[in-house]
């Protein structure tokens, strides 16, 4: 597969932020994800959990809950107010205050109708769900003491909300109290403090669940307002509760890290008489679990140690797939790095500045697999903070590293790099063309002479730069009239070409000599997670997000003939039974049949002369190979040639120089700079 | 042959009493288990054994009351038998004639003339594989019947007894091998099987050990070799069932069971800690450390007032369900036996090892443990792989005044080992540790022995370090300590080889060591080393001296040959070629019993040294090597003529195989009174058994003797005290603790019954003043005796009770006239 010289790269201090707040849109099935940098992100569950939208966020924005009505994500945060989110254009779409102090929690109603928020001043206030926007209807009798977590009967004829030291439930219609039921504090040194219900769940049969900070989770009557059964799950909190759609099933997260579910299971077999039982314990956390899903296949879980799980239940999926695996999700799914192959540079993106780095040099040369003595220090040239409190959606660096552009919701900047020698310096491009007010993604074309922006309605922007002046060329636009944002661009190396993916998982492609739309490649039920433009035969290459990978002949307008044989043959199931989609496509000039991937967890080079694996031959087989002698290399290898030598990656790229750029970022360094868990006794300790 | 010998080899109790889970019986009175070939019935609250159900031929695999009549128990034995018996009576009522060995024994109320038994698979073609079968029993009056009335229900299941278990109401039955388990259901007559990964990324070891099903909801609870517990629920289903987890123990879970009402769940392990799992609060539980072995079984009452567990070291407990241990039924500890088997001469009871770090004394005679003396004196972990002091020899003077014990831990590069002498302390009456000593020798001690002589206190220790020891009794003033302690006096050596046995002779003048090859004689007043002896050549592996007629014999043992050297000559007197490997003198009479094996079977010879010609002999007492033999003398010596068995007339010879059994020869005298003194055990059943009730008991029945005599002998009207004695005593027995009268009241009365005179009326005008710990001591005693009937004396003496314990004069004429009142009414009434 061919030697690199690699450039392994640990100084990218990437720090994901904590889960927050999930919720589930059974219809689509999507994932809302909040986290407490403000920024909320899109999962689609069909999809192999891929991460369809980012919509950053900002400082104090504060995220505690999240709500879908419909379509529609609201959210309600300790800055007071309920925002609706613009998710075409992954961006906040309007602010309401609700005027009630910081807000813990909001609940939408299973009939769309009404959202209800829980304030700290005590008061449920409900909206109602109008047409572009929600509408103040009532507060439910004020209360003393805040409300932490409300839950929706499914009739919507009542509510429940968890306080302090209490649950109160509600009448929608009438706004007072039903029932007053006391929750009692936790034993020895904890009796002191206030027990805090973190979750509340209404059944529909009546049943009221609530997790509170004791440690327990509690089984009510609602009809006599009564305990029927207390289950200690922890020594610390339960922090988050959620019910499954056929309500057979609760799981609860703890403070240990611990997701505990319940099951309504009859006591006696094929009896109706049932009871919620606790069964099993899922420990994939190591800090605080925030917050919980049960979706009926699966249980996702999110939180302090910023990881999002998928763990599947097994024993509810008719038939097992790729799909049943337990998924644990720490990166983003696009590349926050961007490189200039000619100049070696690297772009950083982290949520409140961009730093931009000078690759280190060596010119040893040594033995397969040895460390290179460093001639020159990786350096950093730049450290670039954003104004306003917007954070970066997306940036890029041109490949000659002379222009930088980042842009966030509220705006886009341009700023051109002067570097002599040691001296670096940069000053903002200021007249630039309005159109650029803000983008989803930006690329710069391979002369670094265009830049492309996408923008709103799967648009694209194209800049000229020179010097001087900075026009506005055009706005490629596709035809299908998509309203979804562009979150992949790529352009050619000869300059012709720029292909575009947008969320409604279309991949048009333009001819940027005309400036007009080319074609468009037949769209797949799956989202596109990677893509380039081969520099010698324009084919372009997108990876999915179930692992397919398709080759796309631009000139002839079709599927390339191995594209056709790689999905007549099958991909390797264990190649499809990968867990994190690829992130990257990158191609090797030098050897024009090679394409390089890479996932979290490994990168891939594909050699497109070699024969497909079939199912049963061994995938991973690079050491196999090297332990046979030459001749018989050939009959065992195939097209698939996988590295784990580097772990986390992040990004992966080949510069001019044929030298490997892999950036990695070890979870272990992740996990060191988490606050400390919360202390647990274990064995022989 | 053995009938002819009049001779036989009989197993001597000791047998493993933790061999299958006991039982306790409804009214947790009883608790019976099986015990070798033999069903026990032992009372929970006197630990005394009450009933020996004997009938089996083999093993007792199992016991389990009979669901249809709560009186009776099921038992099942490797012979192919099941019997049931009358626990209360002892009786055989029936027996079950089925053919196969049996394993394991289930019941269930819901299958009612059904039992479950686990028997090996037939025509088995690879390794072994067991099957649970349904047994129809036959319902003829006959008292023996045979089953053939059978059908399989599961397959290919463990032979472990605990892991099959019967479910809610007897609707399935779960079953566990390996990493499956197995759930049949008897209505929809099918099998849903779950299995388990055999490890998983945290390097669990998931395999099943143990299985216990909720007596009221659909819940069955298994034990896993990590020590998880898993709950499983919806089993019903073949992929929505559910389980959860929970982990406490560190090491495999051995046992499981619920309460019967479902409330907690008990589980122990090799920890020997009961823990109780509380059903509706998952994480709140229970512990009860410190048990003793690692727990191998657990059952609980009917009614969840008591719990039993049994642990390795075949033992008992009896746990009140508040989590007290209220009794502790020991059996012999038979673990790792390196001690050699040794009488105690004060209580004549059997010393050797037995709890770890402990020495235990046995009687032989009542088949229990008397008590265990803590040798070590250091917490005993119970975890595999940890090297801990073990007690290795232990040794005892003539009358029982000393014992010199010996314990070690580590190989041979790092070992450390401590000798020990313990005292008899006359007024604490029991052994208490005079002196340690803990670098006695620079190696392991090999042998060490007391002189016999009545002077001196001596001890000699040989050790590999090529030295022996003499220690004396320190009278030196140097120490200048209140208690004597014991010091070394002289140490020898031969030519720098190393000891390896070293013998007193009878009068302890002699003291012989043996060197590798050569046997050196030296006197033991002035350490000087009278001769050696040498011919033939050979290892020495055994010495002994003869004792009595004897007592100038010394005899030794090498590998091919058994040599007698006469002291008074110095000249070998005889020897044989006989592979002897254990060679034991009885110290109450001149003859020594010889062990050899020949042809994997061991065969004794016994002789005396003088004629060498054996006084009897017998092949094949066991298979395989016999490790260790004593002579226990008898307590009263049996007067058999014939002259083949008069070597067993003071003593008896007791030895111990490599199965770890403890086997004896009985004659056929013995046996008869054996059969005789196992009736007149039969007691009252109305009152439980203790020893103060066998006193009673005893003396009564003396006195029915005494009654006979009199009555035959002359008719004097002596006779008259008699009723009123015993009168005193029942009514003693049969009042409520809580209604007798004050001790020091009863006492009198108590010790009136007991005297033989007919100065009645005298004695007592004697004011009753007795000494007050002895009254409370035997309050203690009454208080356990207490039974429950005896309304009529609770209205009698309501008057007397509240008597405070100082009396005025009038009223202590008031109390003379009520003890004087003839209570016999009272027993006419409450017998009618």
């Amino acid at each position: 597969m061919g030697e690199f010289k690699v450039h392994r790269v640990r100084f990218f201090d990437y720090m994901p932020s904590a889960i927050r707040a999930l919720a589930f849109q059974p219809q689509r099935e999507k994932i809302a994800v909040a986290r407490t940098s403000g920024s909320v992100e899109i999962f689609n569950c069909a999809d192999r959990f891929f991460q369809e939208k980012i919509i950053p966020g900002r400082e104090q924005a504060a995220t505690e809950a999240l709500a879908w009505v419909g379509d529609r994500l609201f959210s309600a945060g300790l800055n007071g107010v309920i925002s609706e989110y613009d998710l075409e254009n992954q961006k906040v779409k309007y602010t309401i205050d609700a005027f009630g102090g910081p807000m813990w929690t909001i609940a939408s109603n299973q009939q769309g109708t009404h959202l209800a928020v829980g304030c700290e001043d005590g008061t449920v206030k409900l909206f109602e769900v109008c047409e572009g926007k929600i509408q103040f209807e009532k507060n439910l009798a004020k209360q003393k003491g805040r409300i932490l977590s409300l839950s929706w009967h499914p009739s919507g004829s009542r509510i429940v909300a968890g306080m302090m030291d209490m649950i109160r439930v509600f009448n929608t219609e009438t706004g007072q109290s039903v029932h007053r039921l006391l929750v009692e504090r936790g034993i020895g040194a904890s009796r002191s403090v206030e027990c805090v219900v973190w979750g509340v769940v209404y059944l529909s049969d009546g049943t009221i669940i609530s997790g509170d900070s004791s440690g327990k989770v509690k089984i009510w009557d609602d009809l006599t307002g009564t305990l029927i059964k207390s289950h200690q799950v922890t020594k610390w909190d339960v922090l988050a509760l959620s019910v499954s759609q056929d309500e057979t099933s609760v799981v609860a997260g703890t403070s240990e890290g611990t997701v505990v579910q319940f099951q309504f299971l009859s006591v006696v077999l094929g009896q109706e008489d049932k009871e919620w039982v606790q069964t099993r314990i899922f420990k994939n956390h190591t800090h605080d679990v925030r917050a919980v899903l049960e979706l009926g296949t699966a249980v996702v879980s999110g939180g302090m140690d910023t990881q999002f799980v998928v763990r599947p239940l097994l024993d509810k999926i008719e038939e097992r797939g790729p799909e049943c695996v337990l998924r644990k999700i720490q990166f983003p799914h696009r590349s926050l790095v961007s490189c200039a192959k000619k100049a070696g540079l690297l772009l950083f993106q982290y949520p409140g500045h961009l730093e931009l780095w000078r690759l280190g040099e060596s010119d040893g040369h040594g033995a397969s697999g040895s460390v290179l003595p460093v001639k020159r220090k990786p350096e950093k040239l730049l450290h670039l903070k954003i104004k306003g409190e917007e954070h970066i959606c997306c940036s890029a660096v041109s490949p000659c590293g002379e222009w930088i552009a980042y842009s966030t919701v509220a705006s886009f900047r341009l700023y051109r790099l002067h570097c002599d020698n040691n001296n670096v310096s940069i000053t903002k491009v200021s007249k630039l063309p309005k159109v650029l007010s803000s983008a989803n993604q930006i690329c710069f074309s391979s002369d670094s002479s265009k830049l492309f922006a996408a923008s709103t309605c799967s648009s694209v922007h194209v800049v000229s730069l020179s010097q001087t002046v900075h026009k506005f060329v055009c706005t490629l636009k596709p035809k299908s009239g998509s309203v979804q944002a562009v979150h992949l661009l790529a352009a050619s190396e000869d300059g012709k070409w720029l292909a575009s993916a947008n969320s409604d998982r279309e991949v048009q492609i333009y001819n940027l000599t005309k400036m007009k739309l080319h074609s468009t490649v037949p769209v797949y039920n799956s989202g596109v997670t990677a893509m380039a433009i081969h520099p010698t035969t324009n084919n372009l290459f997108m990876v999915h997000a179930d692992q397919q990978v398709f080759e796309y002949s631009i000139e002839e307008k079709k599927y390339t003939d191995w594209s056709r044989q790689v999905q007549r043959n099958g991909l390797h199931y264990l190649w499809l039974a990968r867990d994190t989609p690829v992130t990257n496509v990158t191609f090797n000039p030098k050897n024009p049949t090679h394409i390089i991937l890479h996932d979290a967890y490994m990168f891939c080079i594909i050699d497109q002369t070699l024969p497909l694996p079939d199912s049963c031959s061994q995938f991973y087989n690079q050491l196999t190979l090297r332990s046979l002698p030459e001749k018989d290399r050939t009959k065992h290898s195939h097209a698939f040639k996988m590295c784990k030598t580097f772990k986390e990656l992040m990004f992966v790229e080949l510069m001019e120089d044929q030298s490997l750029v892999a950036v990695e970022r070890p979870l272990v360094e992740i996990a060191a700079q988490l606050p400390a868990p919360v202390r647990q006794k274990k064995f022989a300790t | 042959m053995v009938e002819q010998s009049g001779v036989r080899v009989v197993r001597c109790g000791g047998n493993k009493i933790n061999f299958r889970a006991p039982i306790i019986t409804k009214d947790c009175r009883f608790l019976i288990c099986g015990s070798g070939d033999s069903v026990k019935v032992f009372s929970t609250s006197t630990e005394e054994c009450v009933h020996v159900l004997e009938g089996h031929t083999d093993q007792v695999t199992g016991v389990a009351l009979n669901p249809a009549n709560h009186l009776q128990v099921y038992s099942c034995s490797a012979d192919g038998t099941v019997r049931l018996w009358d626990f209360i009576d002892g009786i055989l009522i029936k027996t079950f004639i089925f053919g196969y060995p049996i394993l394991s024994l289930y019941v269930s109320e819901k299958h009612a003339g059904v039992i479950f038994v686990i028997v090996a698979m037939e025509n088995q073609n690879k390794g072994e594989n067991f099957q649970l079968l349904a047994l129809h029993l036959p319902k003829v009056p006959d008292q023996e019947v045979e089953a053939k009335d059978m059908f399989a229900v599961l397959c290919d299941i463990s032979p472990n007894p605990g892991s099959t278990a019967f479910g809610q109401g007897g609707e399935y039955i779960a079953s566990a091998l390996g990493l499956r388990l197995n759930v049949y259901f008897f209505r929809k007559q099918k099998t849903y099987r779950f299995s388990l990964k055999a490890t998983d990324k945290k390097g669990a070891k998931n395999a099943f050990t143990c299985v216990a099903c909720h007596p009221k909801d659909d819940c069955i609870a298994t034990g896993h070799e990590d020590g998880k517990i898993r709950l499983w629920r919806n089993f019903n289903q073949k992929k929505e069932y559910t389980y959860s987890t929970q982990h406490w123990h560190h090491n495999a879970v051995s046992s499981l069971c619920f309460t019967p009402e479902g409330m907690h769940l008990l589980s122990g392990g090799v920890e020997s800690v009961l823990v109780q799992w509380h059903c509706e609060e998952v994480n709140k539980k229970d512990f009860l450390p410190r048990l003793g072995g690692a727990i191998s079984h657990i059952a609980v009452s009917s009614d969840g007032q008591m719990y039993c567990t049994s642990h390795s070291d075949n033992k008992i407990n009896i746990i009140h369900c508040s989590f007290k241990l209220s009794a502790v039924i020991q059996g012999l500890v038979k673990g790792n036996i390196w001690t050699d088997l040794v009488i105690d001469s004060r209580t004549k009871a059997l010393v050797m090892n037995g709890r770890p770090g402990h020495l235990q004394f046995y009687s032989l005679q009542q088949d229990k443990q008397l008590y265990s003396l803590d040798i070590v004196q250091q917490e005993y972990i119970y975890e595999e792989g940890l090297d801990q002091f073990e007690v290795m020899k232990a040794v005892f003077d003539v009358r029982g005044n000393w014992l010199a014990t010996v314990e070690e831990r580590g190989r041979d590069s790092d070992l450390e080992f401590a000798l020990k002498l313990w005292g008899f302390n006359e007024s604490a009456q029991s052994l208490e540790l005079n002196t340690t000593i803990t670098a006695a020798h620079q190696d392991r001690i090999t042998s060490m022995c007391f002189s016999p002589s009545t002077e001196t206190t001596m001890l000699v220790t040989a050790a590999k370090d090529g030295q022996f020891k003499v220690w004396l009794l320190g009278t030196d003033s140097e120490t200048q300590k209140e208690q004597a302690s014991w010091s070394c006096d002289f140490v020898g050596s031969y030519h720098g080889l190393q000891p390896t046995n070293c013998c007193f002779s009878s009068d302890g003048s002699l003291l012989a060591v043996s060197f590798e090859e050569v046997v050196t004689v030296w006197s033991s007043d002035t350490w000087g080393l009278l001769t050696t002896l040498c011919q033939p050549p050979g290892p020495i592996r055994e010495l002994c001296f003869g004792r009595l007629s004897c007592s100038k014999y010394l005899l030794a043992t090498t590998p091919k040959n058994l040599l007698c050297w006469n002291l008074l000559t110095c000249s070998l007197e005889w020897s044989t070629p006989m592979d002897v490997h254990l060679l034991r003198s009885d110290p109450l009479s001149d003859i020594i019993a010889a062990f050899c094996l020949h042809s994997k079977s061991s065969n004794l010879f016994v002789f005396r040294p003088s004629e060498p010609r054996p006084l009897f002999t017998q092949k094949a007492v066991c298979e395989g090597k016999v490790q260790r033999c004593v002579f226990a003398p008898r307590a009263e010596p049996l007067d058999s003529c014939d002259e083949r068995f008069q070597w067993l007339n003071r003593s008896r010879l007791y030895y111990l195989t490599e199965k770890m059994e403890l086997l004896s020869f009985s004659t056929q005298t013995e046996d008869e009174r054996i059969l005789k003194s196992r009736k007149q055990l039969l007691v009252d059943d109305s009152v439980a058994v203790t020893p103060f009730y066998l006193l009673l008991g005893k003396h009564r029945r003396q006195q029915e003797e005494e009654d006979k005599l009199n009555f035959m002998t002359n008719k004097v009207s002596e006779r008259t005290q008699h009723p009123q004695a015993s009168v005193a005593v029942k009514e003693l027995l049969h009042t409520p603790a809580h209604v007798l009268p004050a001790a020091s009241f009863l006492c009198s009365m108590f010790v009136n019954s007991l005297l033989i005179s007919n100065t009645e009326s005298r004695e007592e005008k004697q004011p009753s003043e007795k000494d007050e710990d002895s009254d409370k001591e035997e309050d203690d005693s009454e208080e356990e005796m207490e039974t429950g009937d005896g309304q009529q004396e609770i209205r009698t003496q309501g008057s007397v009770e509240e008597a405070p314990p100082k009396l005025s004069k009038a009223e202590e004429k008031e109390l003379r006239r009520v003890r004087k009142t003839d209570f016999s009414w009272v027993t006419s009434l409450s017998s009618s």
